[in-house]
């Protein structure tokens, strides 16, 4: 018998009883769906990380003060005022330091904006020009902060899409327009363009102006809330981490590194343990799913067993005209393994179509890897194979007149 | 075509063994058309399956044209079947989803044969059982003379070596089941042997040598045509 006879016999079968085809298909379906989707939405998170890490710039360092601490209690980290301006000066000027490249002295706090009738509470950056260069801010209108607005302590601001959307509402161009800070009357001097970052610290909800005006005019301050450091390369950073410590440490006239009020740290550092958090929930997720596609074979594996209690009549027929065990055992093998693959194909179809909405809807970035769609079909293949062999076998097996006297 | 020799099958279930056939020998020469008669469990059923290739007897040896059946793997059993015995059951069997043809088809099939001669074979025995206008249909378009002749032609298919027909009229109105037993005297006048199985009187006249058992043994071993009986024991 013809492998492509076995198959239309096969396909006549399973259309002969619609319902049943159906509904054992479908426990195939929902497992590759939801391994498809999760595999796809963990692929898109990651991949979404990985597009902040080179939004962020891959040979960032940021120097954080850490709050002082007075016998056991510890401050909050990023709470202290042990950084100054005069550290971050010291650190761009230092010849000792080899492996950084510029420096981005910062103080940022959060208040109330207003502009006309509208009003927002967002972040407020005081920032050297660096920070554009250094955090990978450009402008698309306008200008950012400039060396001359720092000294003059110029009542300037350079505000993202995303205030400029909230305070002037949508497709205006606000730079030349006034915002209100802290009691202060600002001029807008440029937009920066959209980064789509989300969350905290989110680069297209904040207002950038000098440093020295976000100090002294909005919030009377003295030290940095943080200092940006870019190192000459992203191989280095370990290095330049080690490097910008001992100086600081100096700097500040302390010499045991367990005394430091400061902590420096990579942005890289922290994304790459977000993502494998990340890595790890989607194998964990897809775990769960790959239970239900184990419940789906079981469901095929019942199904069979019960087509070939129905049809035992027509299997000890077709012994009795001559057909040999190899031949039934392909014959039940092939429309398992056909339920199964119709339902990993389904699947895959309904697992991306899912994945594509939600990314959509949940902001990331669509992922289809060409490993899940072979993993999909693979892994239905498989199923048909291991949950249809029992019940091949067993119709293999049937003693032709049982079968036949069979009512 | 046929030797039966000693031909014992004892059934044990628990500890409580049956007879089914107890020291059955006989001929059956190429050719020839006998009936196998006897009351329900008077083994004739067993008898049928051991002559089928379906079933190997207890004790004793079968040779069907030339080949020893007995102790074979059951692939091996299912190929003797293909090629060597034509079956016509009593409730047709014919596959209910695929055409008349399809089903005339089915043991080519098993046995490797290329599709275009399968299709060209079973047409013609389609046409000699009188259905070559009924080639597409399925057994529930046919009435129940028509299947019959269905699964004739599919018996024939192989060009077995025997037709092997178990109650063939059993199922079927009497006029057509007059019709079926014309075309087996016909078959057997071309040349086939024929054995077939039946409790009815009027349908084993047709053949040209009644066997009958009875409670596993041969009773009886008559010439229908010569009316001459040969009393056993």
């Amino acid at each position: 018998m013809e492998f492509i006879e076995i198959i239309t016999e096969s396909i006549g079968t399973l259309r002969l009883n619609k319902m049943r085809t159906g509904l054992a298909a479908l426990g195939i379906i929902i497992g590759i769906t939801s391994v498809i989707a999760l595999i796809s939405l963990g692929q898109g998170s990651q991949k979404s990380i990985e597009n902040q890490i080179q939004s962020l710039g891959s040979n960032l360092l940021t120097v954080n003060p850490r709050g002082q601490s007075t016998g056991p209690v510890q401050a909050a980290g990023g709470s202290g005022t042990s950084l100054t301006l005069d550290d971050a000066k010291a650190l761009a000027s230092t010849s000792q330091l080899t492996t950084i490249k510029s420096v981005s002295p910062e103080y940022s706090g959060r208040a109330q904006v207003m502009a006309g009738r509208n009003n927002t509470n967002t972040q407020i950056i005081g920032a050297y020009p660096q920070y554009a260069d250094i955090r990978k801010i450009s402008v698309q209108s306008g200008s950012f902060i400039s060396q001359r607005d720092v000294e003059a302590i110029a009542k300037v601001a350079v505000i993202g899409p995303q205030v400029a959307v909230d305070l002037f509402g949508e497709g205006i161009n606000p730079v030349g327009q006034n915002i209100r800070v802290n009691g202060q009357t600002l001029r807008i001097i440029g937009l920066t363009v959209e980064k789509g970052g989300s969350g905290f610290n989110n680069p297209d909800n904040a207002i950038y102006v000098p440093l020295s005006t976000a100090q002294k005019q909005l919030f009377g301050a003295t030290h940095l809330t943080s200092i940006g450091v870019e190192a000459t390369s992203p191989d280095v950073m370990t290095q330049a981490q080690n490097e910008i410590g001992y100086f600081l440490l100096s700097q500040h006239k302390l010499k045991d590194p367990a005394d430091a009020d400061f902590s420096i740290f990579s942005q890289s550092d922290i994304l790459s343990t977000v993502s494998q958090v990340t890595s790890t929930f989607t194998a964990l997720l897809s775990g769960i799913a790959a239970i239900s596609l184990l419940v789906g074979g079981i469901g095929i594996m019942n199904i069979m067993l019960v087509t070939v209690t129905e049809r035992t009549r027509e299997i000890g027929l077709r012994k009795a005209l001559g057909a040999k065990k190899g031949i039934i055992v392909r014959q039940f093998l092939t429309e398992a393994i056909l339920l199964t693959l119709i339902g990993g194909f389904v699947g895959m179809i309904v697992g991306i179509v899912i994945s594509y909405v939600l990314s959509n809807i949940i902001n990331l970035p669509f992922v289809i890897a060409v490993t899940s769609i072979v993993l999909a079909i693979g892994v239905s293949g498989a199923i048909g194979i291991i949950f249809g062999w029992y019940p091949a076998q067993k119709a293999a097996n049937l003693q032709p007149i049982e079968a036949l006297r069979y009512e | 075509m046929i030797k039966a020799s000693h031909i014992s099958k004892i059934y044990q279930k628990d500890s409580v063994e049956t007879v089914a056939l107890s020291d059955v020998s006989f001929e059956v020469k190429k050719a020839e058309f006998v009936a196998i008669m006897g009351p329900s469990g008077s083994g004739k059923s067993t008898l049928m399956h051991i002559l089928g290739a379906l079933d190997l007897p207890t004790s004793g040896t079968y040779i069907l044209d030339g080949e020893k059946v007995g102790n074979l793997s059951d692939d091996e059993l299912a190929d003797i079947r293909n090629r060597k015995i034509g079956f016509i059951f009593q409730a047709f069997n014919l596959l209910p989803r695929i055409s008349a043809l399809e089903n005339v088809m089915l043991p080519m099939s098993y046995a490797q044969v290329p599709k275009g001669e399968r299709l060209e074979k079973a047409k013609k025995l389609l046409g000699q059982v009188g259905l070559g206008d009924r080639i597409s249909h399925t057994s529930s378009q046919l009435s129940g003379g028509q299947q019959q002749r269905v699964a004739i032609a599919r018996g024939l298919s192989m060009n077995p070596s025997i037709l092997l027909a178990d109650e063939p009229t059993g199922n079927i109105a009497t006029a057509q089941a007059e019709e079926i037993m014309q075309i087996f005297e016909n078959l057997n006048r071309e040349g086939h042997t024929i054995i077939m199985i039946t409790h009815e009187p009027e349908i084993a006249r047709h053949a040209k040598r009644t066997i009958t058992i009875r409670d596993g043994n041969i009773v009886e071993d008559s010439n229908n045509q010569k009316q001459k009986r040969i009393k056993k024991n």
